[in-house]
């Protein structure tokens, strides 16, 4: 038996915070109240400090297989624990593709067996993602995949990313769109404004996001399907989203941190660890990220971790990957630039890291409740440090945020009721 | 005293006028060695100059390699073909291997946009920005510069339109920082569709119609108008271009009696600027050549001084 001790318990359900210890054992929550240590064999003391579910991310690569050299499912999953994710969605642009059954048991039994956090493959939308042929949905979910995503790239034949919407609607089956008009974008590899004018780099219009929000939602719409957009970055898309929530469509959303915390000025310097997709937009889009956050427009926060080597990224820039390492500083830039900003509240920072994104998989995690497995973290409000990307678990150094200072820290990380991460430092 | 302590020469944005001052006053005196009969100075003596091209450009790497010879430096070129950026040898080795053969400047041009500040922060030696991708031509710039004051003693105050693809251009944005640097009004114009997001925030005025930019002009710079533009949508056609935007006599009357008639080279003859003002009385266009020389041979003699103004 763990006891979680003396923490302020945030659980994802009741409005306010409260002071109390956790006992877990066989994996699950059994009680939640006063005075509990002394049944327990370890004990964390979370005295000063929060206990929250453990995040969930919706939106991750953990480049295994085929690209090993980036990431692995053991790197990856001991960096999701390192930033307090319990939980991870991990995308099917792989090589070999996830894009059939077996892939997607394979993931799952190399997860089993090399993962730290619990790994939950979405599959492709279509074979290869080549958008031309649907998966078979109906298979991919048996064998268990929560969601269907061709991210990387975009669906661009609109009359097939209509039947995709519609034969996994059928099957039950959400799909994240990554929403992007490749003819839009050319050969566009910085936000288009006045920074791509400066550093001489060719822009990508932010028309070329919002178009495809635009077409999904009117898609999912005359369907009646629920769909989720991936990334969303700009003022143009979080509008688009609004409008269709008000009018009940059934989109969800999500952003990621660097969109809320970064604009195209990290671009300055050719810096490459600023090159993501989509990419980084401006300070305006920044505000009305965060105000799509604020009024429940966007409903999550994921991470779109996407860990590149060093090869991938010193090069030039219009030559270098797309992508952020993103799980170990997903947590504390989201306390920083959200938290302390009184922007959100920590509750409902909570309900966008944990428990909504749990929702939207439909994955039994997100809260801390007696009989639910027992995904906790321990987190340190008070903690102010600086980010330094040589300590990352991950394999991915890739990150514009190396040297930023940051509140709000993961101390300890629970899956299952195993001790994953012990006083900052992954364990097994 | 001098203002140039750069490492160097990655482009002109943030560029101090007493930085720009100092090169185009070297390359005064540059000039006149240039000018002499005998072409040699010992400046860079026992300093190795390797021209890395990736891109074709035969007149802008004869002009350095000129420039260098005519200073006493040992000079090589690599050239290598655009098309194995992505597949060769990555810059950042190529630069690295440049470096242990004891290389002190590397001259660069490269399809890509910032690949001279990649290769900067990976070797020691000195980089000059000799055109990269759509971002800076400096060098061409400083010419451009260097031309006009000779022509009118000064630039600041001076109007300069620079007419074209202001998108795709690098010697447009250099131009810009440059100019404005020294306090010229630059004035750009050509088609919206070639007309980078918010430049006037770099400090250029903007303009769509070329007879306003071009009126009252001091300086009028033509762009070379490339044929594929058309092939991407971004022009309709460039008879269209030519017609609306070509510069040409009866345009040229708008600007001031002794204005100035430039270009980058190589020059479209009949689509940009029409053949007789390129020949004609008021065109520097070839004068540009030989500054250019002299520019390459200031920046090269002022990247060189850097160790020993360090030590003394
Ligand atoms: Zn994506
Ligand atoms: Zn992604």
């Amino acid at each position: 038996m763990l006891c979680i001790k003396n923490g302020t318990v945030i659980d994802g359900i009741s409005d306010v915070p409260y002071k109390a210890d956790i006992l877990i054992d066989k994996g699950k929550i059994i009680h939640i109240g006063e005075n509990m240590g002394n049944a327990a064999d370890e004990v964390i003391d979370a005295t000063d400090k929060w206990v929250l579910p453990g995040l969930v991310d919706s939106h991750c690569h953990l480049r295994e297989p085929g690209f090993e050299y980036k990431e692995d499912i053991g790197s990856g999953t001991r960096s999701a624990a390192a930033g307090g994710f319990t939980s991870v969605a991990c995308m099917a642009n792989t090589n070999p593709v996830v894009d059939n059954a077996a892939m997607v048991n394979y993931i799952k039994s190399i997860a089993r067996a090399k993962g730290v956090v619990k790994v939950y493959p979405v599959a492709a939308v279509t074979k290869g993602l080549e958008g031309q042929e649907l998966t078979e949905m109906g298979e991919l979910k048996e064998a268990g995949a929560v969601a269907l995503s061709d991210d990387g790239r975009p669906i661009m034949n609109s009359q097939l990313m209509r039947l995709a919407l519609q034969y996994a609607k059928g099957m039950g089956m959400l799909i994240i769109s990554h929403c992007e008009d490749l003819s839009l974008v050319g050969d566009g590899v910085m936000n288009d404004g006045y920074m791509s004018t400066v550093l001489g780099l060719k822009g990508i219009t932010r028309a070329a996001e919002e178009v495809m929000v635009a077409r999904d939602i009117i898609l999912a719409e005359v369907l009646d399907a629920p769909i989720h957009i991936a990334h969303v970055s700009t003022r143009g898309s979080v509008e688009l989203i609004r409008q269709a929530k008000r009018r009940g469509v059934k989109v969800t959303c999500e952003t990621a941190p660097h969109y809320f915390c970064a604009t195209d000025e990290w671009v300055d310097g050719y810096n490459t660890n600023a090159k993501v997709n989509p990419p980084l937009r401006t300070s305006d889009d920044v505000e009305a990220v965060k105000q799509g956050l604020k009024d429940g427009t966007i409903d999550i926060i994921a991470t779109d971790h996407a860990p590149h080597h060093r090869d991938d990224k010193e090069v030039e820039y219009s030559l270098a990957a797309n992508g952020i390492s993103g799980f170990e500083t997903a947590f504390s830039l989201a306390y920083t630039h959200l938290v302390e900003t009184g922007i959100l509240s920590i509750q409902e920072l909570v309900q966008k890291m944990s428990k909504r994104p749990a929702e939207i998989l439909n994955i039994d995690a997100g809260t801390i409740q007696v009989g639910k497995p027992a995904d906790v973290i321990v987190v340190d409000l008070h903690r102010t440090y600086t980010v330094d990307v040589s300590k990352f678990y991950s394999k991915g150094k890739n990150s514009p945020f190396n040297g930023c200072t940051l509140k709000g820290k993961v101390i300890h990380t629970i899956v299952d009721g195993k001790v994953v991460m012990k006083n900052e430092k992954v364990i097994i | 005293m001098m203002a140039l302590k750069r490492k160097d020469l990655l482009g002109l944005r943030g560029m101090t006028k007493a930085e720009l001052e100092e090169i185009l006053s070297t390359a005064q005196d540059m000039k006149s060695i240039l000018l002499s009969n005998v072409k040699k100075a010992s400046y860079l003596q026992g300093k190795s100059v390797v021209m890395l091209f990736y891109e074709n450009s035969t007149r802008t790497r004869f002009s350095f390699e000129f420039a260098a010879k005519y200073l006493g430096a040992h000079t090589a070129s690599v050239a290598v073909s655009s098309s194995s950026v992505a597949k060769g040898e990555s810059l950042v080795d190529t630069g690295k291997t440049l470096q242990s053969m004891g290389i002190d400047v590397i001259v660069l041009r490269h399809p890509m946009s910032g690949a001279p500040h990649l290769l900067a922060k990976h070797v020691s030696a000195s980089v000059i920005n000799a055109g990269d991708g759509i971002n800076e031509h400096p060098t061409q710039a400083l010419l451009d510069m260097f031309t006009i004051k000779q022509k009118k003693g000064t630039l600041d105050g001076l109007k300069v339109a620079i007419i074209g693809d202001i998108l795709h251009s690098r010697v447009a944005r250099s131009n810009i920082w440059g100019l404005t640097a020294m306090g010229a009004e630059v004035r750009v114009a050509g088609p919206s569709t070639l007309m980078p997001p918010d430049i006037e925030k770099m400090g250029a005025r903007v303009f769509y119609k070329v007879e306003e930019a071009i009126k009252d002009a001091d300086v009028v710079m033509g762009l070379r108008i490339q044929r594929e533009r058309q092939q991407k949508g971004l022009l309709p056609s460039i008879r269209e271009y030519t017609r609306l935007f070509g510069i040409t006599q009866e345009r040229i009357r708008l600007a001031k009696a002794d204005a100035l008639i430039m270009h980058p080279g190589p020059v479209n003859r009949g689509v940009e600027i029409s053949s007789d003002l390129v020949d004609g009385e008021q065109s520097v266009i070839n004068e540009q050549v030989t500054n250019g020389v002299a520019i390459r041979m200031a920046l090269l003699y002022l990247l060189t001084r850097r160790d020993y103004n360090a030590v003394h």
